[in-house]
């Protein structure tokens, strides 16, 4: 019986040893950062622009994390390669062969780079908030209002379980381009969109990434947005139960399918 | 111990394993032969708890593959030598793998060492030839010296150098009482390496014998003898003489007879007695892939449609020569028997008639009784009957 922290140990080897990881986490720290800042930035200089709601509404927590929305996609590929690079390599069947117990080998792994991605998506934030409160001058805000410590750890926390999503979805799947395929434009475009059109946005607010990135507005109906039906944390938790059941899925079909 | 009882394996409508059951013992290497999509691979993902027979099982030492305690310790495998994520150096496959079992570190090393790929251990794997991704495979096999050892075709893609070192590593695993259970669609490779072959076709089992016996069941000595062709009558003469002495004998299509049950200085005295003249006396033995080809011949799955290139999918290898060039138009029974490697090499330029050899006269398992028996001159014409192997889904032993 392969002992958990043995297998722990081997994951994080695994992780560490190819160059995808550091490059897709540095990637989306680094978009997200600069185009959290370069947002920033330009929110400030064109704030007299905005609309008389925007400026009302205007959340410099929020605007702070603009980023995201492009650095999720880099946390998507880490969660997809971690899983993925498994099933296209073959690899699988060595690890497998080697870790009999199934549901041990998949948690494990997604308990190392989950943890990976939650450390490196609060690293985001973090950096993300402060140097957008320094680009926004007088219009920022500091950590020790209300709610924005709440907003900054769940902006980290949103990006780590986009990255877990993204593994479930992808152990579900067993393949790398098709998961790729499907969460990419899923995020980048299918979720903008029905979000912004009528009816539609009744079921796109429950998605994974509307649902959880609620968590990173400090003012209700920030920018002029639509009231929604769940608080911060609710939001939170239904991305949360979008996680619980791809990582469930991802199992199920780990432990009843020939590798 | 590897045992398997009634192992079945149905994709679909498709039966990959049909009710197989053989046991690997301690102490041998086992060779695993079929043509390909046999269901070798198959069986081994089975052993390894990959993929759930649809019926049967099979157990190592007892235990089913997924309960094993500790399984790297236990059961090496090489399945596919390029199950490797190509961007990770073989060092750090390596011990990926050694951590799940709590091997040190060191021992990573020491099988890099093994296999001969300590000069690239830092290199990404993706780089890697078949052959040095065949090592690395093997070498994740060593890591947790395990009492069972399974490869999946281990010399695919080595140089003669590698395939020379793999045959005495398993020779050497078996030596020290471990289980090796090889696979190959060579006959050749295995003669070479098992101890014990399972044959199995179409997912089912052809033969599991030791190879010693699957010589003896499979290969036959035979005399040709040929008289001047001008003269029929000293070939009945010659033919009734030696059927008298208790030969049994029968004619190929060129005019030469096939004599079996005599030894050669007997048949040149019963030709001297019977005052015939010899044109050629000459010694013979069928080769084991020429056993083995007619043993899977019926159940070949993927055939190639045009013969004309067939002799390649025969690689002509010295100590092996009792095979390969096929001189005579009856195709088969080439070189000379004896010691291996004194088989002079015939030039292969007839043109091969059939994938197999027709069996030997009278010693030949899967032959009817009545070609067995047969007391006249007798062409044993490669009939579909007996090519495709009427019995070949039994069991001969």
């Amino acid at each position: 019986m392969a002992s958990v922290p043995a297998v722990l140990n081997s994951e994080w080897t695994k992780i560490r040893t190819v160059s995808s990881t550091t490059w897709t986490l540095i990637c989306a720290f680094a978009v997200t950062v600069a185009m959290s800042a370069a947002l920033c930035a330009l929110l400030n200089a064109t704030f007299d622009d905005l609309s008389e709601a925007e400026q009302a509404t205007f959340d410099p927590t929020l605007v702070s994390f603009s980023g995201t929305v492009l650095g999720q996609l880099a946390m998507v590929v880490f969660g997809v390669l971690v899983v993925g690079t498994e099933y296209s390599s073959g690899m699988i069947r060595t690890s497998l062969a080697a870790v009999p117990q199934r549901g041990t080998l998949l948690f494990s792994k997604i308990t190392v780079a989950g943890v990976l991605a939650l450390v490196v998506g609060l690293l985001t934030s973090f950096v993300s908030f402060f140097l957008g409160q320094a680009l926004l001058g007088d219009r920022g805000t500091d950590l020790g209002a209300d709610n924005v410590l709440r907003a900054v750890v769940g902006a980290g926390l949103y990006m780590g379980l986009i990255a877990i999503f993204s593994m479930g979805v992808t152990a579900m799947l067993r393949s790398s381009m098709l998961s790729l395929g499907i969460l990419v434009p899923f995020f980048f475009l299918i979720s903008q969109i029905l979000i912004a059109v009528p009816y539609a946005k009744d079921v796109a607010r429950y998605f994974p990434d509307q649902a959880g990135s609620k968590i990173m507005q400090v003012v209700p109906e920030a920018m002029g947005s639509d009231p929604s039906p769940y608080g911060p944390w609710a939001g939170l938790g239904i991305m949360v139960a979008w996680v619980v059941a791809a990582v469930l899925g991802g199992y199920l079909v780990l432990k009843n399918r020939d590798a | 111990m590897i045992e398997a009882v009634g192992l079945t394996k149905r994709y679909g409508a498709k039966t990959a394993v049909d009710d197989l059951s053989f046991q690997v013992r301690p102490g041998a290497v086992t060779g695993f032969l079929g043509p390909n999509g046999s269901g070798k691979s198959t069986t081994m993902r089975m052993i390894l708890g990959l993929d759930r027979p649809t019926a049967g099982h099979v157990t190592i030492g007892g235990h089913p593959y997924r309960s094993l305690p500790n399984a790297p310790r236990q059961v090496g495998a090489l399945l596919d030598a390029k199950a490797v994520h190509g961007g990770r150096t073989a060092r750090a496959h390596l011990l990926s793998l050694a951590q799940l079992a709590g091997i040190p570190a060191r021992r990573v090393d020491e099988v890099l060492g093994v296999v001969g790929l300590r000069d690239v251990a830092k290199r990404r794997s993706s780089g890697f030839s078949l052959g040095m991704g065949q090592r690395l495979g093997i070498a994740a096999a060593l890591l947790g010296d395990p009492q069972v050892l399974l490869f999946d075709e281990p010399v695919n893609g080595l140089d003669p150098e590698g395939i020379h070192w793999v045959r005495n590593l398993m020779k050497t695993l078996a030596a020290e009482g471990r289980t090796v259970f090889v696979s190959s669609h060579l006959m050749s490779e295995m003669a070479l390496t098992a101890d014990h072959l399972i044959v199995i076709g179409r997912g089912r089992l052809l033969s599991d014998m030791s190879v010693t016996d699957f010589i003896s069941a499979n290969s036959a000595d035979f005399a040709r003898v040929r008289v001047p062709e001008n003269a029929p009558q000293e070939r009945e003469k010659l033919t009734s003489s030696l059927i008298e002495a208790g030969g049994s004998v029968m004619s190929e299509p060129d005019g030469a007879l096939r004599v079996t049950g005599l030894p050669l200085p007997r048949i040149s005295d019963l030709a001297h007695g019977a005052d015939v003249r010899l044109w050629e006396l000459s010694p013979h033995r069928a080769s084991l892939e020429e056993a083995y080809m007619r043993m899977t011949q019926g159940v070949v799955d993927y055939r190639s449609t045009d013969d004309a290139k067939a002799g390649l999918l025969e690689p002509p290898q010295a100590p092996y020569g009792a095979y390969g060039p096929y001189g005579d138009a009856q195709g088969g029974y080439g070189a000379a028997p004896g010691a291996p490697g004194h088989g002079q090499p015939q030039p292969a330029e007839a043109p091969q008639q059939s994938w197999y050899a027709p069996p030997p006269p009278g010693q030949n398992p899967y032959a009817t009784p009545g070609h067995a028996a047969a007391p006249h001159p007798a062409a044993p014409e490669p009939s579909p009957a007996d090519a495709a192997g009427t019995k070949t889904s039994e069991d001969p032993r």
